[in-house]
């Protein structure tokens, strides 16, 4: 268990920029483009302001200053937080597509696995830091620095509401950070079960090819879908090249997007239009995402996955090529 | 003295050569050997089969241990050099002391910080900052920390400077070497291991082709310095080579009586050097 948390700290160590300065920079460019928005949207709105009904500049923020229906205006900063934490966890997946891919690739070719190797580990150990790594470690550090960016961005909006009539507290009041915060960690768990087959992917094409990994990842299960396409178009498939690319290329490359379970549960998502902030996070609640339980593909994914990040470890121990 | 290495019949095949050919060795405890052999000749073979990071045929045990099926409790026993320079560049010197004595149950620290202390290493350095020479240095901090049953060095001398190579050397026999440890090395640099070995082994085309001990080594290899009018007289004893030096021939004999060579001319003991050349004679041919 010591050796365990020693390895994942080594993973840490050496992928420090893309675990937390990559979140960090994404959540400054984020809370950086979205002041720069809301000024904007004050000028323009103060220069048309006797043009038309005032709302010729639409934006969701609106919905935040409009001190007559609170409700909204809190929903609108919720999802201000789940937002900003959504584009920094898009940021964490490309860093962890790639981190996947050289976990077990880059110290074979730098030979550094010859050090490794020379401490008492076993390679089961090693390749499953590595993974919790990848799906536990990088996504909860993107989780935290996504909501603290989130809620640096709420104050802001809280204090432009000022100008428009709204208390900045009263405003903050009607929000639900706390809600968010623990929806958003009550998801983590969701996420490192959906993303097992890339993962496992990755991580397999990792431990097994001589070069390029990244080339075989990509070009198999694209390839095999080419090929599935290709027979479809001749009709001897009856499943359809759709599902094959949804359900075996999809789950393989896109595990690791967030939230990529949202339209594929069996409960059909119904959002509301797009001018109810607080119906489409009520539609969104923990119960639907994790509706995706329901859905098989959910549990042989996971299986795949699973056995996957097994013949890694096999490899881990067996290639012989350093 | 018991055996901390058993090899028989140890194969390994590739795909289109043989890299061991069933080797067949022992290394007793307590030793230092050296494991000498051209390019191809299959040593670094073996010892990644001794160290369990590849697959073989034939028999092994190590420390007791097969290294197939046990490598994750032999490696706490077990410690290696391979080659030169292999520490990962983005490690700090800190944090690899750190790693290695939280995970390494035999590793002792204070002893790794008195050896760091006699280098200009820094803690917050990373290796990528650092000499080849400097790198080894640390590397060789770490695993002189081990209290290791087994060490094995894979050329761990390859490329440095000869301060370093000087310093490498004198540490392990001054401050790592006792009768507990063993040590099996592997370099082409032979001249500067020979002074410190106990135990001598050439392998060539996967096959062991010599297995002594430096004593006996002295006892049944002799090199004669015959002048020209003997040079006839001491070609009849089947010499193993013979070159030519200043209007003499220098002739290496096996297993001849010692009274015999004496007669012929000056008898000295063999470099390791020239033993080595005349049993590889032919190898790349």
């Amino acid at each position: 268990m010591k050796s365990f948390y020693w390895l994942v700290k080594r993973e840490f160590w050496e992928h420090k920029g893309g675990f937390v300065t990559a979140p960090i920079v994404a959540g400054i460019v984020a809370l950086v483009l979205n002041v720069m928005l809301l000024i904007t949207a004050e000028v323009l709105g103060r220069r048309w302001a006797g043009v038309g009904k005032g709302d010729s500049f639409h934006t969701n923020f609106d919905r935040a200053f409009d001190a007559d229906n609170l409700v909204q205006a809190g929903a609108v900063l919720d999802m201000t937080l789940y937002g900003v934490t959504f584009l920094i966890l898009g940021v964490m997946a490309i860093v962890v597509f790639f981190y996947c891919l050289g976990a077990l690739y880059d110290d074979r070719r730098d030979r550094s696995i010859l050090f490794w190797k020379s401490l008492p580990l076993s390679d089961t150990n090693t390749v499953l830091s590595k993974a919790a790594s990848a799906v536990i470690v990088a996504p909860a550090i993107a989780v935290v620095t996504g909501v603290v960016a989130g809620l640096l961005l709420m104050i802001v909006v809280s204090i432009f509401a000022t100008f428009h009539g709204v208390p900045a507290w009263r405003l903050l009041m009607e929000a639900h950070p706390f809600q968010v915060v623990f929806t958003l960690l009550l998801l983590l768990p969701l996420y490192a079960l959906w993303a097992l087959p890339t993962l496992g992917w990755l991580m397999l094409c990792s431990a097994w090819a001589r070069s390029k990994p990244f080339l075989w990842a990509i070009a198999l299960p694209v390839g095999a879908g080419i090929v599935v396409s290709w027979f479809g178009l001749m009709g001897l498939f009856n499943r359809g090249s759709s599902w094959f690319w949804t359900n075996v290329v999809g789950r393989v490359l896109g595990g690791l997007v967030p939230g990529g379970w949202v339209g594929q549960t069996t409960s059909p998502l119904v959002l509301p239009g797009h001018d109810d902030p607080a119906a489409v996070l009520q539609s969104l609640n923990l119960a639907y995402h994790y509706s995706a339980l329901a859905n098989p593909s959910t549990w042989i994914g996971a299986v795949a996955g699973v056995a996957m990040i097994a013949a890694a470890i096999w490899f881990r121990r067996w290639r012989d090529d350093s | 003295m018991t055996a901390v290495v058993t090899a028989n019949g140890l194969t390994k095949r590739f795909k289109n050569q043989v890299a061991l050919d069933g080797a067949t060795f022992q290394i007793e405890s307590g030793r230092i050997v050296g494991l000498i052999g051209p390019n191809g000749a299959g040593k670094t073979t073996a010892l990644k089969a001794i160290l369990g990071l590849t697959t073989f045929d034939g028999h092994l045990s190590v420390l007791g241990l097969d290294p197939r099926k046990d490598r994750d409790k032999l490696m706490e026993q077990v410690c290696f050099i391979a080659d030169v320079a292999v520490l990962p560049r983005w490690l700090k010197v800190r944090d690899a002391v750190d790693f290695v004595a939280n995970t390494h149950p035999r590793f002792d620290r204070a002893k790794c910080d008195a050896f760091l202390a006699r280098t200009k290493l820094q803690p917050g350095q990373k290796v990528k900052q650092l000499s080849k020479g400097m790198i080894v240095q640390l590397h060789l901090a770490l695993v002189m920390s081990i209290d290791a049953k087994l060490l094995v060095l894979d050329e761990p001398t390859l490329g440095l400077d000869i301060l370093y190579r000087k310093q490498f050397y004198q540490s392990l026999l001054e401050d790592y070497f006792d009768e507990e440890k063993t040590i099996l090395i592997t370099t082409h640099q032979v001249e500067e291991i020979e002074h410190i070995l106990t135990d001598l082994m050439f392998i060539r085309d996967g096959k062991i082709v010599l297995d002594t001990d430096m004593d006996s080594l002295g006892e049944r290899f002799a090199e004669v310095l015959v002048s020209s009018e003997l040079a006839a007289a001491a070609r009849e004893l089947k010499p193993l080579d013979e070159r030519q030096v200043f209007g003499k021939s220098i002739f290496l004999f096996d297993n001849v009586s010692r009274p015999q060579l004496e007669s012929l001319g000056e008898v000295r003991r063999p470099s390791i050097g020239d033993l080595f050349v005349a049993t590889m004679k032919g190898t790349y041919a």
